[in-house]
């Protein structure tokens, strides 16, 4: 089988980025948990903007979270999406409180509810990144 | 600050697509900059400050095309589509402590016939609001542009608040409408129903086609002066009476908001109004920045035109249309104008506060407001009297 180059834009692999998806890598979804306050917080920061601490740790997420907000990409912005859309970009908000911006990966664009809860899978989409996405949680 | 300064100058070039300006970056904003300066009955000699739009050209080329021997005071303020109205707020507050006498601020672009937005934030990720953020953390998820980010705070109002997406095309509609009144709008002679509006593509949902600001060639630029020298000018005054500009928090990252619609303008609308003296029931007109439908709609609640939720009704009835109780971007806006990075907001504000703008004259106008948002819900905030 032939293997096809990944086309679409990766993170840059270094500092707290290189932090976070090597987390990824090894399957665990891991944000940054001040060891000062325990405030969880995503992206990562340098310093805790709660209590003004420098010292935290990749603390492990539940993997749990559901939707917040969503947009259903029709057109496509950059050229490496055309093949996916309509495909939506996801809010989810993450038991731990914390938000980020992924993919529902099993949830066609139409189906996809406020407050519907997802569960983290991972996408290996080259040798160097995985990127977290997500699955509706099946009851 | 208040009454302290006031804006004597507007230019612009013409606003076009198509073949667009001919122009180069720097030369379209100087055609606007030069227009300015001569609206305001001076010579370019004469201004001392200047605040070029970020990332569009610096104060140094622009002094030495315009022949600015003596330039004391420059800066920009990097709040994206927020950065001319914040701009007023920096020149009022130059020409009040006599950092500088003349401020001129411009802007504008080759946004149709050269690189086109969506292209240069994937060219160039450290233009982007957030930079290494969006870069890391949305793009590799398929989040790559403007609609896209600013869809997701829509869809969110939309669930919490009930708003609907034929609100949104009250909008797109009230905009295009005024443009047909206005010659230098691209969008004059094609006219908008809602029912056009509904059928139209969709972009990236809640947003279709026209909820879309325009791409378009074109620059405005204003000057700004202490009361004193604008009394001795040739046209009547436009006195800023209160400005103010602010940050979401965090500005760089669009989802973790504990409140994803307190922005840049909840912090700096009440700030302004208190400035001036002012409520916002006593104001004649709005120029609101518009770069996708919903943010107006947010705008205008969070400048306490009504409460938060209600922005939907608000906008529709005819209420945001001229002879409404708020005429909503009088020029036609990013939607339906062109898209000038909302100086030509300010533009449009000081012509209706001249008693300048002909068939689309909100009568007997005294007061008005304008508003700017970028980066991710920067917001900026000048109200302007006659």
């Amino acid at each position: 089988m032939t293997e096809q180059a990944y086309t679409k834009p990766l993170p840059t692999i270094e500092g707290f980025a290189k932090e976070f998806y090597d987390w990824c890598k090894q399957r665990e979804l891991r944000f940054q948990r001040c060891l000062d306050c325990a405030a969880w917080r995503h992206v990562p920061r340098e310093m805790c903007a709660e209590c003004g601490s420098w010292n935290s740790e990749w603390a492990k997420s539940s993997g749990h979270g559901k939707v917040f907000t969503w947009t259903v990409v029709a057109r496509p912005m950059h050229p490496a999406f055309q093949a996916d859309c309509p495909y939506a970009a996801v809010v989810i908000e993450m038991d731990e409180g914390v938000r980020l911006l992924s993919q529902v990966v099993d949830c066609p664009p139409n189906e996809l509810r406020m407050d519907l809860p997802v569960e983290v899978v991972f996408d290996d989409v080259t040798a160097e990144i995985t990127l977290p996405k997500f699955r509706r949680v099946r009851l | 600050m208040r009454d302290q300064a006031c804006i004597v100058g507007i230019g612009e070039t013409k606003y076009t697509r198509g073949a667009g300006s001919g122009l180069s970056l720097l030369g379209l904003q100087l055609q606007a900059a030069v227009r300015a300066v001569e609206n305001a009955g001076l010579t370019n000699k004469q201004i001392d400050g200047l605040i070029p739009f970020p990332g569009l050209g610096t104060a140094e080329e622009f002094a030495a095309n315009l022949g600015i021997e003596n330039l004391r005071y420059a800066a920009t303020v990097n709040m994206g589509g927020a950065a001319p109205v914040a701009s007023l707020q920096s020149a009022a507050m130059a020409v009040t402590t006599g950092a500088a006498t003349s401020v001129l601020i411009m802007g504008g672009w080759n946004a149709y016939s050269g690189s086109r937005t969506r292209q240069a934030v994937i060219a160039d990720t450290s233009a982007l609001p957030g930079r290494g953020i969006a870069r890391d953390y949305y793009l590799p998820f398929g989040l790559t542009a403007p609609p896209q980010w600013y869809a997701l705070m829509a869809r969110r109002h939309m669930h919490e608040f009930g708003t609907k997406q034929e609100q949104l095309g009250a909008i797109a509609v009230a905009m295009r409408k005024h443009a047909q009144l206005n010659k230098n709008a691209v969008m004059c002679g094609r006219p908008l129903t809602i029912e056009d509006y509904l059928k139209s593509p969709v972009i990236a949902d809640p947003y279709r086609l026209f909820d879309c600001c325009l791409e378009t060639d074109g620059a405005a630029a204003v000057v700004v002066t202490t009361t004193e020298r604008a009394r001795e000018l040739q046209h009547p005054p436009v006195y800023i009476m209160g400005a103010a500009a602010a940050q979401p928090y965090p500005a760089d990252e669009i989802t973790n908001r504990k409140d994803m619609f307190k922005t840049g303008l909840t912090v700096a609308a009440p700030r302004a109004f208190a400035m001036a003296g002012v409520q916002p029931s006593d104001v004649d007109f709005a120029e609101i920045y518009d770069c996708f439908t919903f943010e107006v709609l947010q705008q205008i609640e969070e400048s306490g035109f009504c409460k938060r939720g209600e922005g939907g009704a608000f906008v529709e009835g005819g209420r945001i249309e001229l002879g409404g109780a708020l005429p909503v971007n009088t020029h036609g806006g990013l939607l339906s104008e062109a898209h000038v990075l909302g100086l030509n907001h300010i533009v449009e504000a000081v012509r209706q506060l001249r008693h300048e703008a002909g068939e689309r004259q909100v009568t007997d106008a005294e007061i008005g407001v304008v508003t700017g948002w970028g980066d991710f819900g920067d917001g900026s905030i000048a109200i302007l009297r006659n």
